[in-house]
């Protein structure tokens, strides 16, 4: 599908496993439940890994195995639940993660600047009708008044 | 005060192009109503009773003439010729109209103002003392800081979709006038055992439905830590704090359900890993400083004979004088309050040529600054004890100078069922009646010190909870009744009232309030303020009178 990644309009290869089979190959991401419960048949396939996490996940809990993910997914239940911002700050300050951090889910055009300060450089829009006007998101300010993951 | 550079302009300014573009989008169905409802609340619009309520900022309630007289035009041009002052210091319209709010904001942004964050699940305005920098009994102006701190708080990238609205008050004098332990983080500037200045840390503290005192997290923190402090507060909330429960969602929920001291050692584990990174250069406090120095006072002015000339002993001056104007450090001046209360008319309000007027006296008499309070009324801070006289004669003629400031008729009330969409109960009608019942000045001057804060409902937008009387609105099957609390306060020793009985009628809420007045003048003890004389004796007499009688 069509995503907004490192500011380029991209066509994406990802693929979000939910409960199907787990592909042998090609990128894909799972749930932090499927990587606790299949994490040696995960970690034995060809391909490149990603974690999809949810807000109720606490980061501790997958901390330690972020060399395995080349991408961790941010799953927005909705685009008022702002836990995810934070999330996404700790990776990239404290974990030093330099992978992919996509935003998923229930996130919207207006948070699209907040998110890509915080850390975030791909945006998995649910509607992909105007990724252009999407994409002008990013430079809603071409100020800012404090360090953040962008700027630090 | 300070002063936009280029970057404070631009953000501004594209903050006003955002907000258009949202506007339209959402006008276009484009943005549904759920999507765009934090999107206005985060620039301060609200979608109310009659027509869009816009709430501006006022950072802690510093306003210069110019930017008066821009709050004067839009007053005119969009709305119905007056405004509402609020308790975080801000200024609201009630009469916008939504697809005029991009204008509205684009000129507020060519006199360095905005409706940033002064709604929504965000960090709201950042409030202080209205007599910063000129009281008497202040360890050092905390305007400085609060400056430092709106600016990063404004879009901030991680903290604009908290679990639920977040303020941040400080105070830097020993007599706390900005409410600061009832704030979700308070900040007290102290002086260490060592004579270093810093803050002591408040968290916790809030009013609304569950009223909480704040709790002291850190008893002393450097300065050059105040930031990272705050975003390790900030950061753990964002995460912790409920997110199921609106009601449940505020820090001093997060804190309460935590505990004070495991809510510590999230923070401080936190800060550990951020605070060296976010260290404050000493030349940015100092810099900052430049900008709140004291104006240019004439020395003179402290040695001009006292005035006591014939005119001066005018009795309705000497008793303004009395109530409407405070000590300042420099010998020869005042601050002045300009009452906001005149008994006619809602208290907080203003109209557009008394904004045009005001903005003209600060030009004239106090450097050309104007400060909003707490309690909903404006300060010129630094006034010529000379030209006193005159301009109290000019306050008058404005209703500016009814001298009540600190008593009875000196109420906090919110707009109340008459404006607000969330309000349950009347409470301009309520402040009209005591207006009228309690007229006489004499009477009001004896009662002293008490401070009527009334709400509409119980998000206390008033903050009836710290009231030492304190009204809530509250709708029992679409009737209003009134629950009166006693005892509350929002100074050093803050207190949440407590309530006195069953609620009361809307057409017994007066009355009540009588029955009160007259059990304090039956047991005060000679000048003792009300507050301590509620202390001393607790509720019992006040219950045995007003309940006995019903």
């Amino acid at each position: 599908m069509r995503l907004i990644k490192n500011r380029e309009i991209i066509e994406d290869h990802w693929v979000h496993i939910a409960d199907d089979p787990i592909p042998l190959e090609g990128c894909i991401s799972v749930s932090t439940a499927r990587w606790k419960a299949e994490r040696e048949d995960l970690l034995a396939r060809d391909g490149e890994l990603g974690l999809r996490i949810s807000p109720e996940d606490p980061i501790e809990d997958f901390a330690g195995d972020l060399k395995h993910f080349q991408l961790i997914g941010l799953e927005f239940p909705t685009f008022t639940d702002g836990r995810l911002f934070s999330v996404a700050a700790m990776l990239r300050r404290h974990y030093h993660y330099k992978g992919e951090i996509r935003a998923l889910g229930g996130f919207i055009r207006d948070q699209i600047f907040f998110l890509s300060r915080v850390g975030v450089n791909s945006f998995e829009m649910k509607d992909t009708s105007d990724l252009e006007e999407a994409l002008s998101a990013l430079d809603d300010f071409s100020v800012r008044y404090q360090t953040a993951s962008d700027n630090g | 005060m300070y002063q936009y550079n280029e970057i404070d302009q631009t953000l501004v300014d594209e903050r006003v192009a955002q907000f258009r573009d949202q506007t339209k989008r959402f006008l276009a169905g484009k943005l549904t109503e759920d999507q765009f409802r934090p999107l206005r609340l985060m620039n301060g619009l609200y979608l109310q009773t009659h027509a869009p309520m816009l709430r501006i900022s006022i950072p802690y309630g510093l306003l210069a003439s110019r930017q008066l007289r821009m709050l004067a035009h839009i007053a005119r041009t969009y709305d119905k010729g007056y405004a509402h002052f609020t308790t975080r210091q801000n200024i609201q319209f009630n009469w916008p109209k939504l697809e005029r709010v991009p204008d509205i904001l684009a000129d507020l942004a060519t006199v360095q103002m905005h409706a940033i964050q002064t709604s929504g699940n965000c960090i709201r305005n950042i409030t202080s003392d209205p007599l910063a920098g000129i009281a008497p009994d202040e360890l050092e102006d905390p305007r400085p800081y609060c400056e430092i701190i709106r600016q990063w708080a404004t879009l901030h990238p991680e903290f604009a979709f908290l679990p639920r609205k977040f303020k941040i008050a400080v105070s830097g004098a020993s007599n706390d006038r900005a409410a600061t332990q009832v704030h979700d983080i308070g900040l007290y500037l102290i002086e260490s055992e060592h004579g270093e200045i810093g803050f002591e840390v408040l968290v916790g503290g809030g009013l609304g439905r569950t009223p909480v005192i704040g709790q002291v997290i850190r008893p002393f923190l450097e300065k050059k830590h105040l930031l990272s402090y705050l975003e390790a507060i900030l950061r753990i909330y964002n995460l912790l704090g409920r997110r199921d429960n609106k009601y449940k969602a505020r820090i001093k929920i997060a804190v309460r359900e935590t505990g004070l001291d495991r809510f510590r050692e999230l923070v401080e584990c936190e800060w550990e890993k951020i605070r060296d990174g976010m260290e404050i250069d000493p030349a940015r406090f100092e810099n900052m400083r430049q900008y709140f120095a004291l104006p240019n006072y004439d020395h003179k002015a402290a040695t001009e004979a006292n005035p006591d000339s014939r005119r001066d002993r005018n009795p309705a001056f000497q008793t303004w004088l009395k109530y409407n104007t405070a000590e300042h450090k420099i010998a020869g001046y005042r601050a002045v309050y300009l009452s906001l209360k005149a008994p006619d008319s809602p208290p907080g309000d203003v109209t557009e040529s008394q904004l045009d007027a005001v903005a003209d006296l600060a030009d004239r008499y106090s450097f050309g600054r104007v400060r909003s309070t707490h309690r909903q009324n404006l300060v010129l801070a630094d006034v010529r004890r000379s030209d006193l006289f005159e301009l109290w004669g000019k306050l008058v003629a404005l209703k500016l100078a009814t001298p009540n400031i600190g008593t009875l008729t000196d109420i906090i009330c919110c707009p109340g069922l008459d404006f607000c969409s969330l309000a349950n109960a009347g409470s301009i009608g309520i402040a009209a009646e005591i207006n009228k019942m309690f007229n006489n000045l004499d009477y009001i001057h004896d009662l002293g010190d008490i401070k009527i804060n009334m709400s509409g409902c119980m998000n206390g937008c008033a903050h009836q909870s710290v009231g030492h009387i304190g009204i809530l609105g509250v709708d029992k099957k679409g009737v209003e009744w009134y629950q009166i609390t006693l005892g509350g306060s929002s100074d050093n020793y803050a207190a949440i009232g407590e309530r006195l009985g069953p609620a009361v009628a809307k057409d017994q809420v007066v009355e009540t309030l009588a029955g009160i007045l007259d059990v304090f003048t039956e047991l005060r003890l000679e000048d003792e303020p009300f507050l301590d004389m509620v202390r001393r004796t607790g509720l019992q007499p006040f219950k045995d009178r007003i309940y006995a009688v019903n």
